[in-house]
């Protein structure tokens, strides 16, 4: 009846893990007990659940990342913790079966459910903004994409109770992760999470595409599109470019686990080497998916806070795209050491290496945005800067290990870890961070306030260099990752040191949170009434702060790239019309959510063997995905007249305003 | 703001470059084999290179952070200033004239330190035989029939022919004062050529990730004189074991912290059937034609039954 599934599957033996079970059902409880008090759960379902506002489904992957990244980031402080205490072979707190899913999850949780809901999630909020749209191309499959998303996330966190986690890495590589050597329900949760989530990011892919090749607004051209815009683009295309490519060999990964067939196994013709090879065809490409669009972010912010446009604008789009074709010519660099002729590890050592001349490309350009520039340094500026110091350390780790003879004794070291968490870290969550601070009042209507702001910043910088310098120094001493206890005393030194660095860095989160708290409540001195509270350059700074479910009342014209800059100098910014049209707008749709439920009970009736109930699962998807076909009541109207006093309460006083200080510093000055 | 940014900015790589050069055992940058004195030369050139990019663009940034922060208001400001051929001439060009030098340096480098390129030596190089198993380490001499778990020996500034596989999942054989690593993969066999130019007891480990024996699965390589290695020898030839069928079935079964162990027989052709065992009834030009064969294979039946 119940498959594989029984009461032993819950680790009840397992104190660490029963109190992070206590403690999710206290905190679970809790927050459930203040919805209900709040008698929220209907607002939450219409305005929010339900929600195909591309802002809003945002905000909630965004929050999503915020909330896994405490969960991944709980998982780093164990491990470091862990390394920290397990010298000369000390068994340390963690046993290997523990400390290997930990690792495993850690991984898993920072790629796809912290770094892609982040990146997903600002492309969301902002990408239709930069474009004049009002929504993406097809909204319900937006929401469809997030719930999926969110799906894969509840069967990550099921697996710390229910059952285990895989125990074989992030990318789980066969022969370790096929049944023989993983035997338990571990791996089939890695499985399975990853592929409704990674069907939500394709489908998301496809959409934004679509919205951004189809929906721009009226005379917008490419060449004028916003840099974030261009980044998203490319991220897109090469997301569903490689998405496939992790769909299918996770899906021969099952095939060889359920269904006994041999792609990857030891045995009978298979060939582990394969996987390897697929794993890292959308591997690569997927570094960038992350790093792409947190390049538009810094570009967006330097250019903002440097009070000037984006130095070589075309360089920009040009080396993004770049980037983009030869993310896909050197997924082989992540396995020099299997044997590959020298012909071959040359040619990816050198494509690698080609990468990085637009990628340097793209950091001069930010430095000659700041050349003669006027530089505020506000947090999303802060963040720039740090990110531009660290990602040029990272990124001369990274070429050092594109050569091949260097890499012959720097692979799966601790060198590799450090340079990566550079890279990632520096680039990708930097970014992130950036990101949150710049668009944080045009998602809410006010800006976060600078001081815990700033503490969080600087923990999480020296936190980092502290956590992490470390590492290069361990991986040149010969240490190699993932272990769970070592002989050489000298090790532990450094070890030390990059746990108390987490220790800062544990510390950047709590303030970053803190941060959230003081700004809630102190929403008012930091309200943001012009919808440009920077002074910047782009269209989604056109509108209102927080925008108008509408985004647009009248799709702004277009015929320079930072043509709202340009309407701002010239005056002719927030023009008010004496009419407004109807705007047609999509209905609000639970489908999504609906799907991505019966997909969570697919996969977990698939993890467990629980055949009817993967059938109820699978019917449920498509059923509800049918009903959804035939379901004509959509869309709808808003009226002309209510936007028009919409539109009315905010134009009045901010014209107001504008004749006193000016259209340019409007923003600034009130803020 | 400002100033403090840059500063601290700067602090962390300074004193983690200050560890990092006062740093004691660092093995990969005290290489006691020509090979991996050569990475080494590699790894410094390499990183001698980009920093002559890294350096200017790190100091860069924190001049122009500085000189154009906003209080700064004697600094120019050229607030439609954004194009100019002749710097993206040099931006583009740079990076791609450093690019070209590195690889120049990559592709001679790869070839001349491609691991399955067998070392130029006037010495006969000796040939060892690595299997990597849950989660030891068993090391075959065919030359002189003997075998060893979790230590290896052999003569200095003599080439070493190793010939990997693994008889479970995937492992990496690295001794990081020798240099090359390689991976260990079952049904296939990997090369990999070193050489000691000095006597010494060397860490050796697997770097890549095998399970949960994985961090005990390390072994030490004893390089030694050829008198050392001929004692070696004679100890494993002494040994009351033998490394035959049951033997070998034995060390399959999964163990942790195996000692040190010595063979003073070995099955010839052990490390051939090893390799073979996963080729099973599968020949390479009858694969798809012959299902039935195939599914008569034992491990595939215990596979089956794991998965009920």
């Amino acid at each position: 009846m119940f498959g594989k599934l029984s009461l032993s599957a819950i680790p009840f033996h397992e104190p660490i893990i029963m109190g992070t079970l206590l403690m999710v059902c206290l905190g679970g409880a809790a927050v459930l007990g203040w919805i209900t008090l709040q008698r929220k759960w209907g607002y939450l379902w219409s305005e929010w659940f339900t929600t195909v506002d591309h802002k809003r489904i945002g905000i909630m992957y965004i929050i999503l990342a915020l909330v896994m990244l405490l969960r991944g980031f709980a998982d780093a402080i164990m491990m470091r913790a862990q390394q920290a205490l397990a010298s000369a072979d000390a068994a340390g707190y963690l046993p290997p079966h523990h400390y290997d899913q930990i690792f495993t999850a850690h991984g898993v949780i920072m790629i796809f459910f912290v770094a892609m809901p982040f990146v997903v999630g600002l492309m969301n909020l902002v990408v239709p903004l930069q474009i004049g749209a009002r929504d993406v191309a097809y909204p319900f499959l937006n929401s469809l994409s997030y719930w999926l998303t969110a799906s894969g996330v509840v069967l990550v966190m099921l697996s710390m109770f229910v059952g285990d986690f895989a125990a074989t890495g992030w990318l789980a590589y066969p022969p370790l992760s096929e049944l023989k050597f993983s035997p338990t329900v571990g791996v089939d949760y890695y499985i399975w999470a990853l592929q409704l989530s990674g069907l939500g990011t394709t489908l998301s892919g496809i959409n934004f595409i679509v919205t951004i090749l189809r929906m721009r607004t009226p005379g917008m051209q490419l060449m004028q599109m916003p840099v974030f815009t261009w980044t998203a683009l490319v991220t897109n295309i090469l997301i569903v470019a490689a998405f496939p490519v992790l769909t299918v060999a996770l899906a021969l990964l099952a095939a060889d686990r359920y269904l006994d067939m041999h792609f990857f196994t030891n045995e009978l013709g298979g060939n582990a080497m394969l996987y390897i090879n697929l794993i890292w065809i959308w591997g690569h490409p997927e570094v960038y998916i992350l790093v792409l669009p947190c390049f538009g972010v810094f570009s967006e912010v330097v250019a903002t806070f440097s009070g000037k446009p984006l130095f070589g604008y075309k360089s920009m789009v040009y080396a993004t795209a770049g980037i983009g074709v030869l993310s896909f010519l050197v997924w082989l660099h992540h396995f020099f050491t299997m044997g590959s002729g020298a012909d071959v590890n040359a040619f990816f050592g050198i494509t690698t290496m080609i990468i990085s001349i637009p990628t340097g490309v793209k950091l001069f350009n930010w430095l000659f945005t700041m050349y003669r520039g006027r530089i505020r340094f506000t947090l999303p500026m802060m963040w720039t800067v740090a990110f531009m110091i660290t990602f040029t350390i990272g990124g001369m780790t990274g070429v050092l290990m594109a050569v091949p003879g260097a890499d012959f004794v720097l692979h799966n070291s601790l060198f590799l870890i450090a340079h990566f968490h550079n890279v990632i870290i520096g680039g990708v969550l930097f970014g992130c961070f950036a990101a949150i601070n710049y668009w944080f009042p045009k998602a809410f209507g006010f800006k976060l306030e600078e001081r815990w702001g700033k503490a969080s910043f600087w923990c999480w910088v020296v936190g980092f260099y502290m956590a992490f310098m470390p590492l290069y120094v361990l991986g040149l001493m010969g240490m190699t990752r993932r272990m769970n206890h070592y002989a050489n005393p000298a090790w532990q030194p450094y070890l030390i040191v990059a746990a108390v660095g987490a220790g800062v860095i544990a510390l950047g989160i709590g303030f970053m949170l803190l941060q959230f708290v003081v700004s809630i409540r102190n929403r008012a001195e930091n309200r943001d009434l012009t919808g440009d509270p920077w002074g910047a350059r782009t269209l989604e700074w056109a509108t209102s702060s927080p925008a108008p479910f509408y985004n647009f009342a009248v799709l702004p014209k277009v015929e320079e790239l930072d043509q709202f800059w340009a309407d701002k100098e010239h005056k002719r910014a927030y023009p008010q019309h004496e009419h407004y049209a109807d705007i047609h707008m999509p209905r609000n749709t639970g489908v999504g959510l609906i799907m991505a439920a019966f997909g969570t009970v697919l996969g977990f009736a698939m993890v467990w063997h629980i055949w009817w109930l993967a059938i109820v699962g699978l019917a449920g998807m498509i059923g509800s995905f049918i009903s959804r076909a035939y379901d004509t009541d959509v869309d709808y109207y808003v009226p002309g007249a209510e936007v028009e006093k919409i539109e009315r309460a905010r134009l009045v006083p901010l014209h107001k305003l504008i004749e006193n200080v000016g259209p340019a510093s409007a923003g600034e000055k009130v803020a | 703001m400002n100033k403090r940014s840059l500063v601290s900015a700067l602090r962390w790589p300074c004193a983690g470059l200050a560890v990092f050069l006062s740093g004691c055992n660092l093995e990969v940058l005290s290489p006691k084999g020509d090979v991996g004195m050569q990475e080494k030369s590699l790894i410094l050139i390499a990183t001698g290179l980009m920093l002559l990019v890294v350096i200017p663009v790190i100091a860069m940034i924190l001049a122009f952070a500085w000189s154009y922060r906003a209080s700064n208001t004697k600094a120019t400001y050229a607030p439609k200033w954004s194009h100019s051929t002749a710097i993206e001439v040099v931006v583009w060009t740079v990076p791609c004239i450093i690019i070209a030098i590195l690889a120049t340096i990559t592709w001679r480098s790869t070839h001349a330190l491609d691991p399955y390129k067998p070392l130029a030596s006037d010495v006969k190089p000796i040939t060892i035989q690595a299997v990597s198993m849950d989660w030891k380490w068993v090391f075959i001499y065919p030359d002189y029939g003997v075998a060893s778990v979790n230590e290896l020996a052999f003569p200095t500034n003599v080439p070493v022919n190793f010939e990997i596989t693994s008889d479970s999942v995937m492992n990496a054989f690295f001794i990081p004062q020798l240099g090359s690593q390689i991976y260990a993969m079952a049904g296939m066999e990997t090369k990999l050529h070193l050489i000691a130019n000095e006597p010494g007891s060397y860490a050796g480990l697997s770097s890549n990730y095998s399970g949960a024996g994985f961090s005990d699965m390390h072994f030490t390589a004893v390089a030694t004189s050829q008198q050392g290695f001929q004692d070696w020898l004679n100890k494993a030839k002494a040994s009351q074991l033998n490394l035959d069928d049951t033997t070998y079935h034995a060390l399959t079964q999964p163990s942790e912290k195996m000692p040190v162990t010595y063979y003073a027989n070995v099955k010839p052709g052990l490390f051939n059937s090893i390799i073979a065992q996963y080729m099973g009834d599968m020949k390479m030009d009858k694969i798809g034609s012959e299902p039935a064969q195939a599914s008569a294979i034992p491990s595939h039946n215990d596979h089956a039954k794991a998965a009920e």
